[in-house]
């Protein structure tokens, strides 16, 4: 405990997690989101507030590989657990294949929702590696882009998943 | 940011409840958090302790009986769990396919089956289903744990059977028979749904033989529309009595008018979701159609 500037007890923990592999202790508030914890303790910006109701989807980060809001998860829920930001996805300087597809299919106007679709994409494809289209959709429903039209995240998302050309699928379904 | 709270962790039930008693109305249950932080966020409500059941262990299984063909579901098992496992895909795939609409993936990844029913938001997807299904609810306390038919549990608008102390631990499911059959169908405009209906019918020889009808999210809980069910039994599932059923369904909501609609809007959407429902489950019961 430890006393506020209003005389309230502030109750602290201490948290120890893996924030993109790297070991991370802190002690904080069990209040503090897991998002203010990564962008104003660690400097980790990719995950974006937006929303602050966990409906757009533009915090999202990978818990322990599953995509949470991180807006809406309190950072003492990722003790003991990984935590995986658009930041901790290049590989010695080399960008993700779903980072790649984005850039190349032009599937990114503003950039705002980039981080948490290229995320929950690689959530998908980690458990589902050749999702179909109508399976990418409904995984990525609950990430809002006011730009593209969805339609270029789409095809980045098919070309990695190679759920599209070599199998045929792409535009076998209708959008 | 959200107010100053301190966080237990209780190892059981017991321990658990009795923190909720010590604390009264400054505590409140933890699991996902996605209903309660939420509304913390919003200044809406306030808890300065939150008790963590997730350190309870156990409390997310899933497990079936073959003998008593009953499903029991941790009050912790997360939407994500229930949409992909192999025991509710082999016994409850209507259960899966509801859950697989909850939310969104993430609300899927953190909240839990037992924190959405507790929380009683009126546009709850498993409520309707599981209203439908005649859900059994077992809670507890440090003193008992009694079992408690989910119609009984629903009470109203964020308000439930729960009495201080108590926790819910797990729900049991009873498996529909295999000349049973079940649909769930809403319609969303915002995150939460706008209406929800859940039928099941059991045919036998292309009778209706046992009917049940749930409509949610219109009104402050989930109710039975049992006059609609009444008129369901005894006949065969033709147009013309989907339609009468499906009326009187929509005739037995309460809607109001809110953001997600006039109350004309939802009755007109409770009569088509539950003429949908009632026809997709009869096409299933008779084996023409399978889940998705």
């Amino acid at each position: 405990m430890t006393e506020g500037l209003i005389g309230q007890e502030r109750p602290l923990v201490t948290i120890s997690l893996r924030v993109n592999g790297e070991p991370v202790e802190a002690v904080i508030e069990p209040r503090e989101l897991l998002l203010d914890f990564l962008r104003d303790r660690l400097g980790l910006m990719g995950a974006k507030r937006s929303c602050d109701t966990q409906v757009c989807g533009a915090c999202t980060v990978l818990l322990d590989d599953l995509p949470v809001s991180a807006c809406c998860t309190l950072a003492y829920e990722a003790r003991g657990r990984e935590v995986l930001t658009i930041e901790g996805l290049a590989q010695d300087g080399a960008l993700h294949p779903l980072q790649q597809a984005f850039i190349e299919h032009t599937a990114v106007q503003c950039g705002f929702c980039t981080s948490g679709m290229i995320l929950t994409a690689r959530s998908l494809l980690q458990d589902h590696p050749r999702p179909t289209r109508q399976e990418i959709r409904h995984y990525l429903k609950g990430n809002l882009c006011r730009c593209t039209g969805y339609w270029n995240i789409l095809k980045a998302v098919e070309s990695v998943a190679g759920s599209g050309r070599q199998r045929g699928r792409v535009g076998e379904e209708a959008t | 940011m959200l107010g100053i709270f301190q966080i237990h962790e209780p190892d059981s039930i017991e321990e658990a409840s009795s923190l909720l008693k010590e604390y009264g109305y400054e505590a409140a249950v933890y699991a996902g958090g996605t209903e309660l932080l939420l509304v913390m966020k919003e200044k809406l409500a306030h808890y300065s302790h939150l008790v963590n059941i997730k350190t309870i262990p156990g409390l997310d299984e899933i497990s079936f009986d073959p003998e008593a063909r009953t499903l029991r579901i941790g009050a912790l098992t997360t939407h994500r769990q229930l949409e992909h496992s192999s025991l509710i895909a082999e016994h409850a795939p209507l259960l899966a396919e509801m859950e697989s609409t909850v939310g969104n993936v993430r609300v899927r990844a953190m909240g839990t089956i037992g924190g959405n029913l507790c929380f009683a938001e009126p546009h709850s997807d498993p409520a309707t289903l599981l209203l439908a299904w005649d859900a059994v609810l077992e809670v507890g306390s440090d003193e008992a744990r009694r079992r408690i038919p989910i119609a009984d549990f629903l009470l109203g608008m964020f308000e439930t059977a729960l009495q201080p102390g108590e926790i819910l631990i797990d729900v049991h499911l009873q498996l529909l028979p295999a000349n049973a059959a079940g649909a769930y169908r809403k319609f969303s405009t915002h995150e939460r749904p706008t209406a929800t209906v859940a039928a099941l019918l059991q045919l036998e020889q292309g009778v209706i033989a046992d009917a049940r009808l749930a409509v949610g999210s219109v009104g402050p809980a989930a109710f039975r529309a049992k006059e609609a069910e009444e008129m369901l039994r005894g006949q065969q599932p033709q147009e013309e009595l989907i339609a009468s059923a499906a009326e009187s369904a929509s005739r037995a909501a309460d809607p109001v008018d809110d953001l997600h609609g006039s109350a004309e809007y939802k009755r007109h959407l409770v009569r088509v979701l539950a003429a949908e429902a009632l026809d997709l489950a009869a096409r299933r019961a008779q084996a023409e159609v399978d889940y998705d």
